[in-house]
């Protein structure tokens, strides 16, 4: 009979190897996969985004000078370029090494440390969103910055300002203020009305005459409101899956569950992910 | 001649087969409790795979009847439509008598065909049938590693079907921008009458869309990097998986850039934003937008634009590879070679993109890349022609109607790769972009062609999926006159657009050079007309088939080696009563030591050479 023969004398071409099949090939189950599937493809999205902010930012020929933009501190203090801006991005970056903390606890079936760390990793997500939020209230509440206008505008030359912060003569005896090439505004709201205030130029071929401030790039608003607005939805569902999953460890499902915490382990590559895209996100809006 | 292996399947899967465990888990099948969880919120692979075709198959009649409509205005402009009002309503306008087609509606009926075929027929209904129903048949798993989100994933796609379906019927009729979508037509709602809510509805339905794809091709790739039965490694794989492989990586790449673009259309359509938009008038009003770019839409559409004519186009590659093989009896010429060419093929889509922009106003000397990626993305499909042609020769063919549309498959793929050369360089472009050469050539190199794979495919594994054989008879009627209809209606195509005559027009009335093809034209309706018949005559075979057909007596009646042949003829949720099949070879083992065909079940024999 050849079937005896044939399973007496079992020649395997390969054997051992990963990707012979009946094995995880990267050790690793299928959804710690599809989370890092979907990540790829989420990157993806970002990137998209990120190259459309390149793509209007190069077209463009100013664009506000991010020292200048994010230099307002809670309490009315202004002139602290990147302080808050660090805060946040310190509050995230943190909420990432207590979910390495959560994961950790997982591996150790240590119910109560999971519960723990992954609270603090909520916290710090949510202290993130707070900062956020009041970032985004202080850029439309008071400096008026829309998805539409942007009142951040930059200097191309300098010059010499003929009118006060409000649009009026100066007051008698003030010094008038000047400027550098490469300097950006704010154009301020006075009483409802943009104040766009007249200059005269002290350099280059324009040398002489008299302008007003125009308005920042368009793209600008739209872009920061866009895309960080984006990574703060991935934030906020982040948060929502953590409490989420927090609410499941602290029950005891996932013991039951048998598989470990590897719930834990995937929302935390999504936190880790989310992460990864804040220092890109923070990267072009802040830094460069 | 050739003697048939001595082997017990039985012996081979049900007590030497590889146990999962699965039966320890839940006794019977839970999964089919009820009609409404087995058919309609079902988790089984293989009835997911029925919805997505037959959901397709819906929206493919719908789309091609669209078709109909809009040829009937280009080949016979003079005669009057009024006969078909009932169905189209106040797009049909009638004067003295006579019923013209309103020209808003034309070119909503172009974009709608365009969106429709594209993404819920070749896209959802190619890709989505047939990767659910092979993936965990032909890799010996019980299902998709998530078969809830696959569950998801086809109802994503009928939410998406159902808003699509909804925009046809508004006051202000379907988006009619082209299916591209370009802004600022598309980001103006102001800007034409299809821009504004059908424009709205057009965005959500493919937003929904591209979730469907997401979560099946994250479904796909991770059941065929972990799922595979022991021995199936990945050199073992049919072609049809190694193709669904590379195509779900392809949409999980590329469709997310799709949806960052169709985002950031949202916020110019709704919040006033200018990422797509400047220095624009309409009725002679200049718009606030300043600073954006439209080009740079274009970018982001065609870097998911490129990419997905591969996603429609490689799984027909490998339905037509694995039938071609199977009914030549032959193993397919070239394995790893073809592989290669998937993967080639693959990377290649993703820097291709912009030579769908040569004529936009991108930098000639970046179109060079373009031009030169382009032209070797022809090296792996070459290989893959020639691998096809050598796989038939000598072969000992059955004739049936699966193998007619598999040749045929490569008949189409030919012509119409041909023709994408031409296209690929920059400088032909020039006269060639935006004509019907563009329209002859896509529709014969991804649309027919596509549908040829589908049709093989649809012939091939209907005993798998319905127990039954599809009627022969109506089968070749449908095969011959399609492949004649279908050249009969592009070829001619080829002429009018190397003349210059330019797509998506309503009419031609006033230029007088292109009158000449206006007998061209009413040719080719009537080609369409008559095409468009036999595919009825193919969903009537289908559907009477399913209940009436020729009922399949054997587990696997084309003597095929792969596993989905190894399970019972109506198998179960969970695939394998038993164990699962272990694999000791490759998919390709026909013809070879004088036997007929050796099943991937079947262990190396004593002596024998050579297993893959």
């Amino acid at each position: 009979m050849a079937t005896d023969t044939a399973l007496d004398h079992d020649i395997e071409v390969q054997s051992g190897d990963a990707w012979d099949g009946g094995k995880k090939p990267f050790k690793a189950s299928y959804g710690k996969l599809m989370m890092w599937y979907f990540l790829l493809s989420d990157a993806f999205t970002f990137s998209g985004f990120l190259i459309a902010y390149g793509a209007l930012r190069i077209s463009s020929p100013t664009w506000p000078v991010p020292d200048f933009v994010f230099q307002t501190f809670p309490g009315g203090i202004t002139g602290w370029p990147l302080i808050f801006v660090t805060v946040m991005s310190f509050l995230l970056i943190v909420s990432s090494v207590t979910m390495v903390r959560a994961v950790q606890e997982g591996a150790r079936e240590n119910r109560k440390g999971v519960v723990f760390w992954m609270i603090l990793t909520i916290i710090g997500g949510l202290g993130f969103l707070g900062c956020q939020a009041w970032e985004w209230t202080n850029l439309i509440g008071h400096e008026h910055m829309s998805v539409t206008t942007n009142p951040f505008g930059t200097h191309v030359e300098s010059g010499v300002y003929l009118e006060d912060a409000n649009g009026d003569a100066y007051a008698a005896g003030a010094t008038k203020e000047t400027f550098e090439a490469g300097e950006s505004y704010l154009i301020h709201k006075h009483n409802g009305d943009w104040v766009q205030r007249e200059y005269q130029v002290t350099s280059g071929t324009d040398e002489g005459t008299r302008m007003n401030q125009e308005f920042g790039p368009k793209a600008f608003g739209a872009l920061f409101f866009f895309i960080t607005g984006f990574h703060g939805f991935h934030v906020f569902s982040g948060v929502v899956f953590l409490i989420i999953i927090m609410l499941n460890a602290a029950s005891g499902v996932y013991v039951e569950r048998k598989n470990g915490y590897e719930m834990v382990e995937k929302i935390g590559l999504y936190w880790h992910f989310v992460d990864l895209v804040w220092v890109f996100v923070f990267l072009v809006f802040y830094l460069l | 001649m050739a003697e048939v292996l001595e082997y017990n399947e039985d012996v081979l899967i049900k007590e030497q087969g590889y146990d999962d465990h699965f039966h320890d888990h839940h006794h019977g099948d839970k999964f089919r409790s009820g009609f409404i969880s087995h058919y309609i919120f079902s988790m089984d692979h293989k009835i997911i795979a029925k919805q997505f075709l037959i959901t397709g198959m819906i929206w493919a009649i719908i789309g091609a009847a669209m078709s109909i409509v809009f040829r009937m205005q280009l080949g016979f402009p003079e005669d009057s439509m009024t006969w078909i009002k009932p169905l189209l309503g106040k797009w049909i306008v009638v004067e003295n008598g006579i019923g013209t087609l309103a020209p808003e509606f034309y070119y909503a009926l172009v974009t709608m065909h365009g969106t429709i075929l594209v993404f819920f027929v070749l896209t959802a209904g190619l890709s989505g049938t047939f990767s659910n129903l092979l993936i965990p048949l032909q890799l010996g798993a019980r299902d998709m590693a998530s078969p809830f989100m696959n569950m998801l994933s086809y109802w994503f796609f009928f939410m998406a079907g159902i808003v699509m379906f909804y925009s046809l019927f508004i006051s202000t009729g379907p988006f009619a921008g082209g299916w591209t979508a370009y802004p600022p037509l598309s980001a103006l709602p102001q800007a034409s009458q299809g821009s504004g809510a059908g424009m709205t509805l057009w965005l959500v339905s493919l937003t929904l869309f591209v979730v469907s794809v997401l979560l099946g091709g994250i479904n796909y790739i991770t059941t065929v990097l972990n799922l595979r039965t022991k021995g199936m490694s990945l050199w073992r794989m049919p072609l049809t998986i190694w193709a669904f492989f590379v195509t779900a990586i392809l949409g999980l790449l590329s469709f997310p850039v799709l949806v960052s673009g169709f985002l950031m259309l949202m916020c110019d359509r709704g919040l006033g934003t200018s990422f797509f938009l400047s220095e624009i008038f309409v009725n002679g009003e200049a718009l606030p937008n300043v600073g954006g770019s439209p080009i740079l839409y274009q970018h982001l559409f065609w870097f998911l634009g490129h990419p997905e004519v591969y996603i429609i186009i490689l799984p027909a590659m490998g339905l037509v590879s694995e039938v071609l093989s199977v009914h030549a009896r032959k193993p397919i010429f070239g394995y790893k070679a073809m592989v290669y060419s998937i993967l080639a093929i693959g990377f290649l889509s993703f820097i291709v993109w912009a030579h769908h922009m040569f004529m936009s106003g991108v930098n000639p000397m970046i179109s060079n890349f373009f031009v030169v990626f382009t032209l070797i993305i022809a090296v792996p499909s070459a290989v893959k022609v020639f691998n096809w042609i050598t796989t038939l020769y000598g072969g000992n063919i059955r004739l049936n109607t699966p193998m007619l549309f598999a040749i045929g498959f490569v008949s189409m793929f030919i012509s119409g790769g041909l023709t994408g050369i031409f296209l690929g360089n920059s400088a032909i472009d020039i006269q060639m972009h935006d004509t019907y050469f563009v329209v002859a050539h896509f529709h014969i190199v991804m649309g027919v062609a596509a549908f040829f794979g589908m049709f093989a495919g649809i012939y091939h594994w209907f005993p798998k999926m319905y127990g039954r054989f599809m009627n022969e008879t109506l089968g070749k009627i449908h095969f011959w006159f399609t492949i004649v209809g279908a050249y009969a209606i592009f070829w001619p195509m080829h002429y009018i657009g190397m003349a210059g005559v330019p797509r998506r027009y309503y009419s031609f009335d006033s230029f007088d050079a292109f009158n000449d093809f206006a007998l061209m034209n009413k040719f080719i309706t009537i080609a369409a007309i008559i095409v468009f018949a036999v595919q009825i005559l193919f969903v009537i075979n289908f559907f009477y088939s399913i209940w009436y057909g020729k009922k399949m007596k054997t587990k696997n009646p084309w003597g095929a080696t792969t596993l989905e042949w190894t399970t019972d003829i109506k198998p179960g949720h969970g695939n394998w009563e038993g164990n699962l099949p272990t694999v000791h070879r490759w998919a390709y083992d026909y013809g070879k030591d004088g036997h007929d065909f050796i099943p991937q079940y079947v262990p190396a024999q004593e002596g024998e050479k050579d297993v893959h």
